[in-house]
């Protein structure tokens, strides 16, 4: 809208251009950045007594105070990064069969079989690994059967299972850029790599992973954000020992009522995944705009 | 013996499914040539190559480079390098990584990659384009690159799939050369395919012309020109007026070729002893064995009408049409700018011996024309 | 990319804009009662019956105590024409968030409800000389125990026993606090008003959970996955609401609600008028039609669990009185614990005891 050649055409085109944009100011403002606005400010009092609020920084000091809130902080974010990586170990050799071995109607059949899980909702899909790992479940039936194990196992409310349930909540939001990426990659700059002598391992280090790396990225930070934004997965699966950090968010607010010190875990939780997401960004050398566009 | 030959292949098949790619190719390339395979778009030379190179694996046949059979070995550890259609150099690395990739590979020392990626580049005539990236070099510095990526590694074999393809009509011509001097000068092994004749002739030492699947004919470029052996290799190589016909009576040296469109050709029984009357019979002349108002051989004499002049310098080349049958025919027309006054509507006489006429047997049995 | 998305982000929000004025639409069109309950209190075929005689339509939204508030809260009481919180989470978030406004009593029909229920309801509820709520349905919570596996289950702390390890569940909530509290013979409410003996009552309790934790298998959040839990056996003793207790009776005579030895803790739950309530003639209407003993007595069937409507109990179902007598013995009815109403703080005070508790390894 700045560009001068445009400025003959005057206010009209300007004004076209505005209300072209106003869908997307409107929610920009209305939807992002007023909440986020009302959210630091609610954050940033004290409740005095009934109604009567204080500017106080409180609510921050005692997360850093409060070494519980501290250790939910830390392991989230530990056990996000570590799901993260475990849906890239995976869904790379995944994406890169649908991508370049897969040819024709498999190739969309294996993509759409990755997508079957996703169309039904996050809760059903958890509740479904609830039914096969818990103690009178599936698996722990057929371990009996098979005479494997002599009583019941529980294999629910565990860090493992939190891990399991995680990756594979994620594994489409790591496969659908991974593949795209991939599927972008000329098959003969891959040939080329083996004819010049390079061996599978040499060829993914050296021609594949540097080209898809993009893909890498954005599917990661996808990844990574809904970890650790997750809710429903860590609560479900995690049992007694779950502690994730958007539960003491739903938690301040919804059974405490403490709106304050919600807010200002969601600030520091926004604080932290830009944080990671940020680093991630610099080790791997990627910038935001290579990666979203 | 076999080390005489830096490749040879013997009764390779491919097939894929029901369809089979390549049938029976047996081929035996001498150390240092230029070897090109022409062929049109689908006739398996590109699989061919595949499997030289080791990313396809033959149905039954056997590959020999140097000497010993190669199947089984792959890509990587075999002791020849392509240069692909699109050269896929690898955008994430800038040309000497790019160069020196293949050394990395083999686990050289930092040293010998260094100089070994120098002296190649300086080979190539690009000194100094090591520390560029892909995307800042021409057309032409890429193809370079291509190949110096390959030679670096000093290949039994290079082989180059249609590497000239993407560039345009000037820089594929001066590549041509280029690419001839350089094998001339390294003196490796090229095998190089192509659907482009006249790259195939220009460059190569012999040119195996494939159809189906099939070689119809391997010789030196001149051999495919002037004697080819089978109707598809007089069609595919060269510009031809192209009739079908039946074999008449003959007359003392003189076999008569009935057109059944009308008219008839005469051809040589010097150059034809087997033709038997009745046979039906694919008709070539070339348009420069043509003369127009001229003297020489009147074996042939047509009494036509000028459509089109087609001045292309040198090449140029006028489309008539017989008058009495109305066959359109192209004629070319002499380098010393004789007719360069020719305008459509123009009469002229074209003559031509009937030892140019060439004649192959029609349908299923092309041999017996030879 | 980001026009994309903005030109379909754009046509949402138009749709939204679109269904809000569709509903504007109905809303003028037909009076609505928008009513914000318990599961099972407000049962289809009541709700059809007050639609029959009334020509009003409800629209039910389920919710919890803690949702209830929090839902009001955001809207400054707005949203719901009545809602039905528990009697002890009325003042303390009325003089907090100011979501809820008085009760015309005079528009209610004292008659139908059992008096001293509504005269301890009316007490607890009242601010400022001002009442904001009347009693709806009543029950306790106390322990759910299979009687074969886990018989010696008296009393919360019993579900810490180490023969029971790994089959036992309760909330992370404050009930369970309270619980706990009374049995290991303190009395929390008693404490209410003095901030510094709750707090040691919670940090003794604290302890006790934390020791208590390897004990459990999960911390149960909706009642019918604790349901699950124990209708599989992978659950034995739990601390639960009486209803479930007796639903699983129903379906296994060994499983059923047992009444703690120090005494259930009993609850209320309330009509109370939202703030911004739009259609209060209708709350009104609502409230009487459903404190008809009849009409009482099919809610108790659907929620199971009993009202304050006088006379129900002759039309409510036998089975369930037995089952109710048979956790109740009269001095165990006598001992149920009603909750007061929770002074504001006490809450983020607890908060923190659970938050310590969850975030307790327990192996």
């Amino acid at each position: 809208m700045t560009n001068p050649a445009s400025s003959g055409t005057g206010g009209a085109v300007r004004f076209g251009a505005l209300l072209l944009a106003m869908p997307l100011l409107l929610w920009l403002f209305l939807l992002v950045i007023l909440p986020h606005v009302d959210l630091l400010l609610v954050s940033l009092r004290e409740r005095i007594s009934y109604g009567k609020y204080e500017f106080s920084l409180i609510n921050y000091t005692e997360f850093f105070v409060e070494p519980l809130y501290w250790n939910t902080y830390i392991r989230t974010a530990v056990m996000s990064i570590m799901a993260t990586a475990l849906t890239l170990l995976i869904g790379f050799p995944v994406s890169y069969y649908i991508a370049k071995v897969m040819r024709g109607k498999g190739k969309n059949v294996l993509f759409l079989l990755c997508l079957i899980p996703f169309w039904v909702s996050e809760l059903v899909r958890t509740f479904g690994w609830m039914i096969l790992l818990r103690e009178s479940g599936v698996i722990s039936n057929f371990l009996q059967w098979a005479g494997i194990a002599d009583g019941p196992v529980e294999m629910l409310y565990n860090d493992a299972t939190i891990m399991v349930g995680l990756v594979y909540t994620s594994m489409l939001f790591m496969v659908v850029p991974l593949v795209s990426v991939l599927d972008s990659l000329d098959d003969s700059l891959i040939e080329a790599g083996y004819d010049l002598g390079g061996n599978a391992f040499t060829v993914t280090r050296d021609i594949v992973i540097p080209h898809a790396m993009p893909g890498i990225a954005s599917g990661c930070i996808v990844v990574f954000m809904l970890t650790l934004g997750n809710y429903l997965t860590p609560n479900l699966l995690g049992g007694k020992d779950s502690l994730w950090f958007t539960e003491q968010i739903y938690t301040q607010f919804i059974t405490r009522f403490n709106w304050e010190s919600g807010s200002a875990f969601g600030f520091l939780l926004l604080v932290l995944s830009s944080m990671i997401v940020w680093i991630g960004l610099k080790l791997s050398r990627q910038t935001l705009s290579e990666t979203v566009s | 013996m076999a080390d005489q030959f830096d490749l040879e292949c013997r009764d390779v098949v491919k097939k894929f499914d029901a369809f089979t790619a390549v049938d029976s190719v047996s081929l035996t390339i001498p150390k240092g040539s230029f070897f090109s395979i022409l062929g049109p778009s689908g006739c398996g030379k590109t699989t061919l190559l595949r499997m030289l190179a080791g990313f396809q694996t033959p149905t039954s046949g056997d590959i020999l480079i140097k000497g010993s059979s190669v199947l089984g070995v792959p890509p990587n550890r075999r002791p020849v390098n392509m240069v692909f259609q699109h050269l896929a150099l690898f955008p994430m690395m800038n040309v000497s990584e790019n160069v020196a990739y293949g050394l990395k590979r083999r686990g050289a020392d930092r040293a010998t990659i260094e100089k070994k990626v120098s002296d190649t580049l300086a080979r190539v005539g690009l000194p100094d384009s090591g520390p560029k990236q892909i995307s800042q070099l021409s057309g032409g510095q890429k193809q370079r690159i291509a190949i110096a990526r390959c030679l670096v590694l000093e290949p039994a074999v290079l082989l180059l799939d249609e590497p000239l393809g993407a560039l345009d009509l000037k820089l594929r011509e001066h590549m041509k050369v280029e690419l001839k001097q350089l094998q001339h000068e390294i003196g490796t092994t090229f095998v190089y395919i192509t659907h482009d004749q006249s790259e195939a002739l220009v460059m190569s030492d012999q040119v195996a012309v494939m159809n189906a699947g099939r070689f119809e004919q391997v010789g030196a470029p001149q051999d495919l020109y002037y004697n080819p052996h089978t109707a598809f290799v007089a069609g595919f190589v060269g510009e031809s007026n192209r009739w079908k016909g039946t074999v008449g009576m003959t007359h003392d040296d003189h076999i008569v070729i009935n057109l059944p469109t009308g008219g008839a050709v005469l051809a040589s029984r010097k150059t034809h002893p087997t033709l038997a009357e009745g046979q039906p019979v694919d008709v070539f002349v070339r348009p420069e064995a043509i003369a127009i108002d001229g003297q020489g051989e009147t074996d042939n004499a047509i009494a036509a009408k000028v459509d089109n002049v087609l001045f292309n310098g040198a090449a140029s080349s006028v489309q008539v049409r017989d008058k009495a049958t109305g066959h359109e025919m192209t004629v070319a027309l002499p380098q010393t700018g004789a007719f360069a006054n020719l305008k459509s509507g123009d009469l002229v006489n074209l003559t031509w011996g009937a030892e140019q006429t060439r004649c192959f047997v029609a349908a299923e049995n092309q041999e017996a024309t030879a | 990319m980001s026009k994309k998305h903005g030109a379909l982000r754009g046509s949402l929000l138009g749709l939204t804009a679109l269904a809000g004025m569709a509903m504007l639409g109905a809303n003028a069109q037909a009076e609505e009662l928008r009513l914000l309950t318990w599961g099972g209190y407000a049962p289809d075929d009541v709700v059809e019956m007050f639609e029959k005689e009334t020509g009003i339509d409800v629209e039910v939204t389920l919710s919890n105590n803690e949702d209830m508030i929090s839902k009001l809260r955001a809207t400054g009481g707005g949203g719901f024409d009545l809602a039905q919180p528990s009697q002890d989470r009325i003042s303390g978030a009325q003089l907090e968030y100011g979501i809820y406004k008085p009760i015309d009593l005079s528009k209610i029909d004292a008659a139908k409800f059992i008096p001293s229920m509504l005269e301890a309801t009316k007490k607890n509820t009242t601010l400022d000389g001002e009442v904001y709520g009347v009693p709806h349905v009543w029950g306790t919570s106390g322990l759910i125990v299979d009687m074969t596996k886990a018989g010696d289950v008296k009393d919360y702390t019993d579900l810490c026993n180490a023969d029971i390890s790994g089959k036992v569940s309760y909330r992370l909530k404050r009930p369970t606090l309270i619980g706990f509290a009374f049995a290991m013979g303190m009395d929390p409410f008693a404490a209410y008003g003095d901030e510094a003996k709750y707090q040691e009552i919670l940090d003794a309790v604290e302890k006790k959970l934390v020791e208590c934790k390897p004990n459990v298998k999960t911390y149960w959040e909706g009642g019918d996955a604790l349901l699950n839990l124990v209708r599989s056996g992978e659950v034995v003793a739990a601390m639960a609401w009486d209803t479930g207790g007796w639903k699983l009776n129903n379906d296994n005579a060994d499983i059923t609600f047992v009444a703690p030895a120090s005494g259930a803790l009993g609850w209320i739950d309330t009509f109370v008028l939202p703030r911004k309530s739009e259609n209060e003639d209708a709350a009104y209407k609502w409230i009487n039609f459903v404190m008809q003993p009849e009409i009482a007595a099919k809610i108790t069937a659907s929620a199971g669990n009993f009202t304050a409507s006088k006379g129900a109990d002759e039309f409510a179902d036998d089975k369930l009185k037995a089952q109710f007598q048979g956790s109740f013995p009269a001095e165990a009815l006598d001992n149920i614990k009603w909750y007061p109403t929770v002074p504001a703080g006490l809450e983020t005070l607890e908060g923190k005891t659970l938050d310590r508790v969850k975030a307790a390894q327990s192996n």
